[in-house]
């Protein structure tokens, strides 16, 4: 054979024009969707900060206002449930604005044919889950959908809290030299999750991390008011929580992979399907952008409270490489943590 | 292309007349099919693909070359070079 | 992670990363063929490391970007059949064929499974007796056993619900492709351990004798593929053009015989088409004729679907290691792992959509993201 050989290749496809699952990733389709579909409609300063929860001043209280919709599957698994989950989420993103929560509402959509014994242990724990934190469920709403048009129960809920004074969270206040914390080990939730997927199922008694950081975010408040910002990294993992902070802050920022706690369960699964800890699920985690003189008591706090006991010091912010999350090896090199474009899915290559 | 991880066979059993043995892989444990490595024990570790152990790790090997690896002399040439790159910041 | 941890050892990486620079006197080119080993080399930055002289190309030893566009558009056609489970590992889902890829099926009420292993598409049609359920049958010589397994149980048993998509290709004939070229730049090669691990590694020894090129099998941790790269660095330094075997603890000269009697008892070589290449004389397996009762492709009647692959990209040149992933001009801008123009952006393992996930910091500034 002469010269190189003539390698052709496809053409891409055509718009997207369809919703595919990677859209709810939290990942970049999700992000995309955001920005070409609703953004251009709904016309709102605070939407376009586009924080885990809108933060607003309201007869001179400051408010925070969110809303998540939650479609787990299985709905009861290790370490929690659907119901407990749709509290718990919903009190992490007001956390995450620095609000303690007030009022939660809770609307259902119910699959034709499932059995009321199953909705009735849902109910229990979201009760359950939202006596302890405490926060009341003060309205609601329940919608049957036919056979095969839903997934047994997806729960919608909405939370209003209030931002004690003084406390000021948001991405825009990161600045370089600022250290990132994380509250402990990374992808608890996925892995346990995945466990039980069809397909896929593999033995472990690791539990999912669902819970809520209500407390350990009032613990981190009251010693300092220099944390700039939080995010806690649900789907699309540490890696989609930290590329949003760097995207809306202008910033870099460079982690150290050998400081990021992974459990052995975590790993396992990861090596076994080829995934990587850094985009899988976390539901009682927390990543916070803190200022460098305040870092060391705020790290102190988080260990004193149960759900930071195994905090950490994973990186810091830079001006050096902005909008651009780098991750140093133990080799002493770098690489980027991308956002991935949709859901991680098990390799075999 | 091939993405195979070693784990540690905890049991063996036959199953639809094919052998299949629970590996485990850090804290997680999954099914694998034992068929292709017929000297596989409970305890020794295997390379598992898709499911199907591809080999059983020879341990020896293993710890052979480990070993040599672990003798090999840190350099006295280029430091300087060398531990620039190794810690260089990326940033 | 025993087996694992071992072999990431930083402090042992930098004794490695010293003798290759301490024993390449001159610039050697090397090519790591499977697309796992790429994985490795690049999320640790063992390029960076190991010095100019020493430059690494990747092979096309990806399965999933290399199955071709036709196979692609018979699994989409099957899996749009609406009786049908169509079961696949999971990478493939994205792979877009000519107008569609298996997610927007799936999108479209097709019912598209993922599956970790073939023996779970084998438990979900023992599951679903009145619904047909396919396996796409991709990959290397290392899967072929594992889906070979999986046709030769369900022929067993009697599952007649249960047909194989199989895209099985061959990494020897891909190698001799690239050897055959005039254009050729690569001196020595990290074979698959993972494939000489089923098929032994007589077949490199063949090739290292013809062509006069050393290999070197190796691991897939990063302190198996500085060892692979140093072996290969000494080879050249002295002339050398055999084959070593770095990967000891899983392979054999001969490979494992249990696995590649069950292969050829379903399996026979055919010629292939490779994505991004083009056609490869007996360069993969399809099932025997024995096995046609579980052909998805005479089953469904998918066989005279065809695909003309427009030319575009410049995988050819990566693919052959005349070119970086970092030099296309579309790197980064209208070819990205979301909207990839070519097969090596189309899977996470593929070398443009490993230097996009990982390194693209590091490439000119004109062609970065």
């Amino acid at each position: 054979m002469s010269g190189p050989i003539q390698f052709t290749c496809p053409l891409p496809l055509a718009v997207k024009d369809r919703i595919v699952l990677g859209h709810g990733s939290g990942g970049r389709l999700s992000a995309e969707l955001l920005r070409d579909v609703f953004l251009p409609f709904f016309h709102s300063p605070i939407l376009n900060r586009l924080d885990d929860q809108a933060v607003f001043e309201f007869r001179g209280a400051r408010l925070a206002f969110t809303t998540d919709s939650f479609v787990v599957k299985p709905l009861f698994f290790r370490g929690g449930d659907i119901g407990s989950l749709a509290v718990y989420g919903t009190v992490n993103d007001l956390a995450m604005g620095g609000a303690s929560p007030l009022y939660l509402s809770a609307g259902f959509i119910l699959e034709e044919g499932l059995e009321i014994e199953t909705l009735r242990r849902v109910a229990e724990s979201m009760g359950r889950a939202a006596d302890d934190i405490p926060v009341e469920i003060v309205t609601g709403d329940t919608k049957v959908v036919e056979k095969g048009s839903g997934d047994g129960v997806f729960i919608n809920t909405t939370g209003i809290g209030l931002v004690p004074e003084g406390v000021r969270l948001s991405p825009a206040l990161v600045r370089p030299g600022d250290l990132v914390l994380l509250s402990g080990p990374i992808g608890d939730h996925g892995i346990a999750i995945l466990a039980e997927r069809e397909g896929i199922q593999f033995s472990t008694d690791l539990a999912s991390d669902s819970a809520p950081l209500h407390g350990l975010v009032a613990a981190m408040l009251a010693v300092s008011l220099d944390v700039r910002a939080m995010r806690d990294p649900t789907r699309g993992g540490l890696s989609s929580a930290l590329n949003e902070i760097a995207s809306r802050a202008g910033v870099g920022i460079t982690i150290e992979e050998s400081a990021i706690p992974v459990r052995e369960e975590v790993r396992g699964a990861c090596e076994m399907l080829g995934l990587d800890p850094l985009y899988v699920a976390n539901e009682g985690k927390l990543v916070a952008f803190v200022a460098p003189h305040a870092a060391q008591s705020v790290l102190a706090a988080m260990r004193r409270h149960p759900q930071g006991h195994d905090a950490t010091l994973i990186g810091a912010v830079t001006d050096t490489h902005p909008e651009l999350v780098l991750l140093r090896t133990p080799f002493g090199t770098t690489r980027i943590v991308d956002m991935l474009p949709g859901d991680q899915l098990p390799r075999i290559c | 292309m091939c993405l195979a991880i070693p784990g540690q066979i905890v049991d063996a059993q036959e199953i639809d007349g094919l052998r299949f043995g629970t590996v485990r892989f850090g804290g997680i444990t999954r099914q694998a099919c034992l068929d292709f490595v017929p000297e596989a024990q409970c305890g020794d570790y295997v390379i598992v693909h898709v499911g199907f152990a591809i080999s059983r790790v020879d341990a020896e090997e293993a710890q052979r070359t480990y070993q040599l690896l672990d003798q090999m002399e840190a350099l006295e040439e280029e430091p300087g070079a060398l531990e620039a790159e190794l810690g260089k910041d990326g940033g | 992670m025993k087996y694992l941890d071992e072999y990431r050892d930083p402090a042992l990486a930098r004794r490695l990363v010293a003798e290759i620079r301490r024993s390449a006197t001159r610039p050697w080119v090397l090519m790591e063929i499977c697309g796992g080993q790429t994985h490795t080399l690049v999320k640790y930055g063992i390029e960076e490391l190991i010095g100019e002289r020493v430059e690494l190309v990747h092979g096309p030893g990806c399965p999933v970007c290399v199955t071709p566009l036709e196979i692609l558009d018979k699994a989409i056609a099957i899996a749009s059949i609406p009786e049908v489970i169509f079961v696949s590992y999971g990478d493939m889902l994205r792979v877009p064929g000519s107008r569609s890829d298996l997610f927007r099926v799936k999108a479209g009420g097709g019912d598209v499974r993922i599956a970790y292993s073939p023996m779970d598409a084998l438990r979900l049609a023992r599951e679903n007796p009145q619904r047909p359920v396919v396996f796409f049958a991709v990959g290397f010589e290392t899967t072929a056993p594992a889906n070979a397994m999986a046709v030769w149980q369900a022929r067993r048993e009697g599952l007649r619900n249960f047909s194989m998509l199989v895209s099985h290709v061959l990494v020897p004939p891909a190698i001799r492709l690239l050897l055959d070229s005039s254009a050729n730049r690569v001196q020595g090669f990290i074979a698959p351990g993972h494939v000489c691990t089923v098929m032994g590694y007589e077949e490199y020894e063949e090739l290292a004798a013809r062509y006069k090129v050393p290999f070197v099998v190796g691991g897939f941790e990063p302190l198996d593929l500085l060892e692979a790269i140093l072996l290969l660095v000494r080879q050249l330094e002295e002339g050398r053009a055999q084959v070593e075997n770095q990967y000891v603890r899983s392979v054999n000269r001969t490979g494992n015989q249990a696995a590649r009697q069950r292969m050829m008892e379903v399996f026979e070589v055919v010629d292939r088409n490779w994505r991004g290449i083009g056609p490869i004389a007996q360069s993969g397996y399809r099932l025997r004729p024995e096995y046609a009762a579980f052909d998805a492709e005479k089953v469904f009647g998918v066989e005279a679907i065809s695909a003309p692959e427009p030319p575009e990209c410049i995988s050819a040149l990566v693919l052959q290691g005349l070119k970086k992933p970092v030099d296309c001009p579309m790197f980064g801008t209208r070819c990205t792992p979301a909207t990839p123009m070519g097969a090596p952006m189309v899977s996470s393992e593929g070398a443009c959509a490993v230097y996009y996930q990982y390194r693209r910091h590091t490439a000119p500034a004109g062609a970065q993201a």
